[in-house]
């Protein structure tokens, strides 16, 4: 079998246009949540070490590091956990999730709807979902 | 924009892409279910009320979870390997061994996890 060659360019030879920056933005954020993810997963084993916290637990607070999402657990003494730390990690990891699955989701129609005006009423769509779902769920995490 | 692509769809579920095709096609279902998930998620602990209770439900019945964990985890490990592959492009030459790196990684996590849903399921 012949060895097929993989192309790329250099990242300074792809110019710098706005899908180029979100391809970036792509991969990028990719990495920040996990990091997030694994900062509140050894949040997590702390919050549980006494507690015997099991698995599906740590998960929960690992992917969005809030009280209320632990509160239906048998996790006592959440109080000390809802401090500025977590509420700003579970900002980030929000905000970030969100402009990540809203772009993909763009990416996504694209491959199916390819009329002009019709990728551009995606777009609309998909800022006002990103600026929408971006809010509600900060006020969610700032207020509980 | 205005790209046409004369492919019609029973074309396209004959193409034989293997193993990388595989990989972006179960990335794509891992992405739009978290993307609906997460979407209802929030809007449902926003809203509370019957409905968060309802869908508290649904969340917490095991073969959700299974769905879930299996779009997140799958979704994450094959999102590194592109983040890795893409940042460092001399690994490309690589990539079908990445991506049976891959599946080493994900079938054993996977497969625990699932065997801790199963067996919490049962009662266990």
């Amino acid at each position: 079998m012949a060895k097929t060659k993989s192309r790329s360019l250099p990242l300074n030879k792809r110019g710098l246009n706005f899908e180029m920056l979100m391809w970036l933005f792509t991969r990028l954020s990719a990495l920040a949540m996990y990091g997030l993810i694994l900062i509140a997963i050894i949040g997590a084993l702390i919050m549980g070490a006494r507690t015997q916290m099991n698995m599906a637990d740590v998960l929960r607070w690992g992917f969005m590091p809030n009280s209320t999402h632990v509160q239906s657990t048998n996790i006592t003494a959440l109080e000390p956990w809802a401090n500025p730390f977590w509420r700003v990690t579970g900002s980030l990891l929000l905000l970030l999730a969100v402009a990540h699955g809203v772009h993909g989701l763009v990416v996504i129609t694209d491959d199916y709807i390819v009329s002009a005006r019709g990728r551009l009423i995606v777009r609309w769509l998909s800022i006002a979902m990103m600026i929408l779902m971006s809010i509600i769920g900060v006020y969610i995490l700032w207020t509980s | 924009m205005g790209l046409k692509r004369n492919v019609s769809l029973a074309t396209g579920l004959r193409y034989k892409g293997q193993g990388p095709m595989l990989t972006y096609v179960l990335h794509r279902i891992g992405g739009l279910g978290m993307a609906v998930f997460v979407t209802v998620h929030i809007l449902a602990s926003f809203l509370g009320g019957e409905i968060g209770v309802f869908l508290n439900t649904v969340y917490e019945n095991w073969l959700f979870q299974i769905f879930i964990f299996f779009c997140a985890l799958f979704h994450a490990i094959n999102g590194l390997r592109i983040t890795i592959l893409d940042l460092f492009p001399k690994l490309l030459d690589h990539s079908r061994e990445a991506i049976w790196i891959e599946w080493a990684v994900f079938i054993p996590v996977f497969g625990l996890a699932v065997l801790v849903i199963v067996q919490s399921a049962m009662g266990g």
